[in-house]
């Protein structure tokens, strides 16, 4: 303990006040853990309110530690913020990035049970906290005489054993109750990568591309992922442009940059329309293009389309 | 706890206000300097193993290398990304450096010295779960990469993110449980104890299965190749610090290189003896290399040498695929983890309450099982070429599926044009069914 006292002069002295050094710790983390607090409840983005948590639980780390819970105080870190937080953005990752919360109440009465729920906790508390006695406390230094993990040790697997066994079991029994709800069995077999690559190869013949689609026509002629890229022929490769692009029609007028480049060579201006070009029609104004083209990607797995080179060629005829 | 084990945690009581802040300063100082003698050692030591000079050119052996990159990277234009989250854009970089800093305050790197007449260890603090704390550290560092993904707004970081996270939670899991082991073994968590505990055999031998999760899991742990998932630049451009330029980006960049150092000196710490003089230099005058600065060189021999280690998986192996190195984690390494955990605590327990004494007997069975292990493998057969069985030959469509395709194993190329005219002129005297070699030979 002599070191942290160094640094953190923190214990409480002879008389049972509080030191300087640990009036000054609370003092300034107070008021940050409030904000984290507050932030939890005001908070727009789910994301936000994860993060005031987080601040609470690291400025309560400092105090366990601060009070000689040097035990509790990392383990409040490496539990609550290293893992189960870390399990909550994870959630709230996947779930959505800009989500904030839908306030319309999907099951009816909710917030009446809730309100009980909450009230009857309350009392519950009350009357176990009103009732409870306390021994007389041993002071720090005789509870941290064996380091603080090995006291601690001692009461819960000696005195608080059983409870301890309760809560492992209980642990044990949530964690296969996940098992088992998220267990499914495998009606196709698996396929590996192997057998994928092969289904590609053999799918060359159907005139899927096996190479890289071509890329954008970005740095070639233009800095933007919707002009297509050229192909040797002089032609837009409409497979140039990301597929989402093209499905929005958002794809712009290759042949107007082409005719840009042009007038450029001759000696003209690059500007003759100030819009940067669109194209008038996307895909000749073939609307279920986007099912084609769902049904071109999902028989051969590629994120692409599986006959694009032809498709160009004759939305440009 | 273990009486006969329990040595005495580092003294500090002579530690004032400024021999605090001078190692700390120091620590700072080390860890700087050497990320950017790391990024020049790494680059010199894949180059040579890639048959490349590595960076030549600035300073002598290219050392300046590093500095004129981080000048360059410093003084570029600091883009901020218009879609993200601009509050957590900012702080998150700055998470994954300062939780990075902290690991290596618990960090014995060498025993007592006197530093300007005060007698004190070289190690800027140490307590009873010191390790945990190690912990602690990395798993506050990770919501850097974490928050620095999903902050930018943009798909490819947070896909990063995503996965350092499941990386984290499911690799920290078996560092842990191998961590567990050494703990038993050494009846603290303080590391200056931990040390102390080593000084008759290092834990690498005495706990080779945990030693050997433990470097896995490190490297795991700190994104690096062949784990480097996170940042896979194949997949995912560069992971979470896709949309981070200029110096957010280098707080980033920092921070993957002293981790890398933090989890060298933690491995250092635990297995590899720390400070302590490896053995025939730790017999020399009895144990003078133990005492004073010795030490110190010991340690950063240590060190560096896992660092190489580090570079030399990194010019070796192949990235790992997801859902392969998901399964070498849960499926592989956490029940062997377990299952090693729990031998460990039965010999400890039998040592302890059973009052033997088993270190002979381990030793000996120990040795019995690499001996025999050693011979088993003198015996398992090379495994055989398997030729495959001659097909039949089939014809051969050299347009098949509508594609000229060279022919298949089994399948004969027929003769071309000319070699049937040769063999046209050459009439019946000769054998039509001459392999095209003769025919060349011929020719």
């Amino acid at each position: 303990m002599t070191t942290l006292t160094t640094l953190l002069p923190a214990a409480l002295d002879a008389s049972g006040t509080t030191t300087t050094g640990e009036a000054i710790l609370f003092w300034v983390l107070a008021p940050i853990m409030v904000v984290g607090a507050l932030g939890l409840l005001f908070a727009r983005k789910a994301v936000h309110a994860a993060l005031g948590v987080i601040v609470v639980m690291i400025s309560l780390a400092f105090m366990y530690v601060a009070q000689d819970a040097v035990f509790l105080g990392i383990v409040q870190v490496v539990v609550y913020t290293g893992a189960i937080m870390m399990l909550f953005l994870f959630v709230l990752m996947l779930v959505g990035v800009d989500s904030s919360d839908s306030l319309t109440e999907t099951l009816a009465g909710q917030r009446v049970v809730g309100i009980v729920a909450g009230l009857g906790l309350a009392v519950v508390l009350a009357g176990v906290i009103g009732r409870a006695t306390y021994g007389a406390p041993v002071g720090l230094q005789d509870a941290n005489a064996e380091t603080n993990p090995v006291g601690l040790a001692k009461i819960v697997f000696g005195q608080h054993a059983f409870a301890l066994e309760i809560v492992g079991a209980l642990l044990v029994t949530a964690a296969l109750g996940a098992l088992v709800l998220t267990h499914r069995e495998r009606l196709t077999p698996k396929r590996d990568q192997r057998q994928r690559a092969d289904a590609r190869v053999a799918a060359l013949a159907d005139g899927v591309v096996l190479t890289p689609l071509p890329a954008p026509g970005v740095y070639a002629r233009h800095n933007a992922m919707d002009v297509p890229a050229l192909g040797p022929d002089g032609r837009p490769l409409e497979a140039s442009v990301p597929r989402v692009i093209r499905v929005r029609g958002q794809e712009a007028d290759a042949r107007e940059y082409a005719a840009r480049i042009d007038r450029v060579l001759a000696g003209g201006w690059a500007a003759d329309s100030e819009p940067p070009p669109q194209a008038s029609e996307p895909l000749s104004g073939d609307e279920p293009a986007t099912a084609a083209l769902d049904a071109a990607t999902s028989q051969t797995g590629q994120n692409g389309p599986a006959a694009a080179p032809d498709q160009s060629t004759e939305a440009d005829r | 706890m273990t009486p006969h084990l329990a040595v005495a945690t580092a003294d500090f009581s002579q530690d004032n206000f400024w021999i605090v802040l001078l190692k700390g300063a120091a620590i700072l100082v080390f860890l700087l300097t050497s990320v950017i003698l790391a990024i020049w050692f790494e680059r010199k030591v894949v180059g040579r193993m890639q048959i490349r000079p590595g960076p030549n050119v600035h300073g002598p052996f290219g050392l300046l290398q590093t500095v004129a990159d981080a000048v360059k990277l410093l003084i570029k234009e600091d883009i901020s990304v218009r879609a993200a989250d601009k509050a957590v854009y900012l702080i998150a970089p700055a998470i994954s450096v300062f939780a990075a800093l902290l690991t290596l305050a618990v960090v014995p790197f060498g025993p007592a010295v006197s530093i300007f007449g005060h007698l004190t260890p070289l190690q800027l603090t140490d307590f009873p779960v010191a390790v945990l704390y190690i912990l602690a550290c990395t798993s506050v560092g990770a919501y850097g990469m974490m928050l620095g993904g999903w902050s930018s707004g943009s798909t490819y970081p947070l896909l990063g993110s995503v996965r350092s996270t499941a990386q984290v939670i499911s690799y920290e899991l078996a560092m842990g449980l191998s961590l567990v082991s050494v703990f038993v073994l050494a009846g603290s968590m303080s590391t200056s104890q931990i040390v102390e505990s080593q000084s008759s055999f290092w834990y690498a031998v005495a706990l080779p299965v945990a030693f050997i999760l433990y470097v896995v899991s490190m490297i795991g742990e700190v994104n690096r190749l062949p784990f480097d998932l996170p940042e896979a630049e194949g997949e995912l451009v560069a992971g979470y610090m896709t949309e981070y330029s200029s110096m957010k980006f280098a707080w980033f960049y920092l921070a993957e290189y002293i981790n890398a150092l933090n989890v060298s000196a933690v491995c250092t710490t635990l297995f590899l003896g720390g400070w302590r003089a490896p053995f025939p230099l730790s017999a020399i005058n009895d144990g003078m290399l133990n005492t004073g600065w010795w030490p110190v060189l010991w340690f950063l021999v240590k060190v560096w040498l896992l660092m190489f280690f580090f570079v030399w998986v990194r010019g070796t192996l192949l990235r790992f695929r997801y859902d392969q190195f998901m399964n070498l984690g849960w499926k592989v390494l956490i029940p062997v983890a377990l299952g090693w955990l729990v031998l460990v605590i039965a010999v400890k327990a039998l040592q302890e309450f059973g009052s033997v004494n088993l270190r002979g007997p381990l030793f000996l069975i120990a040795g019995a099982v690499l001996l025999v292990a050693l011979a088993v493998s003198f015996f398992i057969p090379d495994k055989k070429e398997v030729a495959p069985p001659e097909p039949e030959p089939e014809p051969f469509d050299a347009f098949a599926a509508g594609y000229p395709v060279p022919p298949l194993p089994g399948q004969v190329l027929p003769p071309s044009p000319r070699k049937l005219r040769a063999m046209a002129a050459a009439g019946a005297t000769s054998d039509p069914k001459t392999t095209p070699e003769e025919e060349v030979d011929r020719a």
